[in-house]
C-alpha cells in the first residue's frame, strides 16, 4: 500500500541488511539530548543501586574503576533513525555491579545527572546485555556522549542507554522514564520498531 | 501510529539549498509547535527510506502543514525532497512526534530562541504559533547563519520583527556579514548573548536548535550568563546534519 515515490531510487548500502527497519547508517556520531550537557567531575561522581528506600550498593569513581572491565563492540540504533555499527566501548558490566544485590524486583529506573531517567526490565540489563561505559574508541567518554559514564544497552534504542548515569532504582512495577513519559515506547526494541508508545 | 498521505500543494525555495514543502494531510490530528513528522520515500522495488523533519508551520485547523528541508550533500532523502518533488505529488508521512522540544500557546513566560542554520525550522513554528494564537508571550530569536544568503524566512522574520517588540530578532553571521554590519563574522559569543538574550532574572525558557557543536556552545554561553540549565531545551541535528 506504500506510495511509490516517482523518481526515487534510494541508496542501498552493503550493510543495509543488518539494520533494523526504518534506520539508516551514519559514520559520524550524532548527539541527542534534551538539555545542556552536565559537567561532572570524577571527584563528585558516584553510582548507586537502590530499591526505592535503601541504598544497596555505592561506588565512587575510584572504587568503580577498580572493578573488572570489559570491552564491548556494539551496534547503536537511535530512535531518530540513524544507526552506527561496530562501535568500540569499555565499561563495567551490570552483572558485575549487581553481583551482590539480591532482589526480586523486576524493573529498573536508571537515573542520570541532569535528572534524566529511563526505565528497563531488569532482565534486559543482566546476562551480558548492559554496561556502565566510560571509554569510547579508546578515549575517556566525551561529556556530550555521556561522560564520565553512561549506560550502554545496545539491543534497545539508544535513548535507553542513559548518558551521565548516576544510579539505578529497582522497582516492583514498570514506570515511564523521561522520554517514555513523552510518547516514546516503554521497551524500545529497534528490530520491532518500537519507537512510540502507540506501537 | 499510522502512515498518512499528504499531497504537495506548494513549494517555495528558502535558500539555494533549502525548500519549503506545503502538504495537505486529510485527517491531520493537529500538532504543537516544535514537533516533527517522519517522511517515507519508497522506490519502485519496495526499498524505502524514512527521515524525520521538523514542522515549520503553526498548528492550524486546515489540515495543512509545512516542512523546510535543507539539502545535504550525500543525503539520501533531502536531495529528492528539495529537487525532485512537484506540486500534486503525494508523500507518505506520520506524526506528529515529539513532546519535549515544544512551545504551547498557553506558555506566558519570556521565550528565548537560539537557532544555528536550519535549526531555525522548529523555532519558526513557535514564532508562527505565537502570532497565530495572538499570544502575548515575549519572544527573542538569536539566529546564527553562515552568511545572509543562508537565512531562511528572511522577509517573514523581517516583517514580524517590525511589528512592535513582540519578537526581537538578532542575526549572527559566522562567515560573511552584510555590508557595514557592526559585528565581525564569527561564532556567537558572550557579548552578543548579553546584548540579545533575555536576562536571567526574567527566567526565560530557552529553545536551542542546531548542529551539536553550535548547541553545546550556545548552552555554555547561556549558563555562563546565569540562565538556569533546567530552563534550556535543546534539539540537535540527527545524522549527517552537521557541516564540519
Amino acid at each position: 500500500m506504500s506510495i511509490i515515490s516517482r523518481g526515487f531510487s534510494g541508496r542501498r548500502s552493503a550493510d543495509g541488511a543488518k539494520l533494523p527497519p526504518g534506520q539508516h547508517l551514519t559514520s559520524d556520531f550524532p548527539v541527542l539530548s534534551a538539555g545542556p550537557t552536565p559537567s561532572i567531575s570524577h571527584d563528585r561522581w558516584e553510582f548507586t543501586i537502590d530499591d526505592g528506600s535503601n541504598v544497596l550498593q555505592r561506588w565512587d569513581w575510584n572504587s568503580f574503576r577498580n572493578l573488572p572491565t570489559e570491552t564491548i563492540t556494539a551496534d547503536l540504533h537511535c530512535v531518530t533513525r540513524w544507526s552506527k555499527l561496530g562501535t568500540p566501548w569499555e565499561g563495567v558490566s551490570l552483572d558485575t555491579l549487581l553481583a551482590n544485590v539480591k532482589t526480586d524486583l523486576p524493573f529498573a529506573m536508571f537515573r542520570s545527572y541532569g535528572d534524566y531517567t529511563t526505565n528497563l526490565p531488569l532482565k534486559d540489563v543482566v546476562n551480558k546485555q548492559a554496561w556502565i561505559a566510560f571509554k569510547y574508541d579508546g578515549s575517556d567518554l566525551a561529556p556530550e556522549h555521556g561522560g564520565p559514564a553512561r549506560l550502554l544497552v545496545p539491543h534497545l534504542y539508544l535513548w535507553k542507554s542513559a548518558k551521565w548515569v548516576k544510579g539505578v532504582t529497582l522497582m516492583p512495577h514498570d514506570k515511564p522514564g523521561f522520554w517514555e513519559g513523552l510518547g516514546y515506547h516503554m521497551y524500545g526494541d529497534p528490530w520491532r520498531e518500537q519507537r512510540y508508545s502507540e506501537e | 501510529m499510522s502512515w498518512r498521505t499528504g499531497k504537495i500543494v506548494a513549494l517555495r525555495d528558502e535558500t539555494s539549498t533549502a525548500r519549503t514543502i506545503a502538504l495537505v494531510v486529510p485527517d491531520w490530528p493537529g500538532h504543537v509547535a516544535g514537533q516533527h513528522i517522519d517522511i517515507r520515500l519508497t522506490a519502485p522495488d519496495g526499498y524505502s527510506a524514512v527521515r524525520s523533519y521538523s514542522i515549520a508551520s503553526p498548528p492550524t485547523s486546515d489540515q495543512r502543514i509545512e516542512i523546510t528541508v535543507e539539502r545535504l550533500e550525500n543525503g539520501e532523502v533531502s536531495p529528492y525532497l528539495t529537487q525532485e518533488v512537484a506540486i500534486g505529488d503525494e508523500l507518505e508521512l506520520r506524526g506528529p512526534t515529539g513532546g519535549w522540544f515544544v512551545w504551547h500557546v498557553d506558555q506566558t513566560e519570556p521565550i528565548q530562541l537560539i537557532a544555528g542554520g536550519s535549526g531555525i525550522v522548529p523555532l519558526m513554528a513557535m514564532i508562527r504559533s505565537r502570532l497565530a494564537s495572538h499570544s502575548n508571550a515575549r519572544f527573542r530569536l538569536l539566529y546564527s547563519v553562515r552568511e545572509p544568503a543562508a537565512a531562511f524566512y528572511k522577509d517573514e522574520l523581517h516583517a514580524i520583527s517590525n511589528q512592535g517588540d513582540c519578537v526581537i530578532l538578532t542575526y549572527a553571521f559566522t562567515r560573511i556579514t552584510p555590508k557595514d554590519w557592526p559585528r565581525a563574522p564569527g561564532r556567537i559569543d558572550a557579548e552578543l548573548v548579553s546584548e540579545s538574550v533575555w536576562p536571567s532574572h526574567l527566567a526565560p525558557t530557552c529553545y536551542v536548535c542546531g548542529p551539536t557543536s553550535f548547541v553545546e556552545h550556545a548552552n555554555e554561553l547561556l549558563i555562563a550568563a546565569g540562565i538556569n540549565r533546567e530552563r534550556i531545551r535543546t534539539e540537535r541535528f540527527g545524522s549527517t546534519g552537521e557541516r564540519k
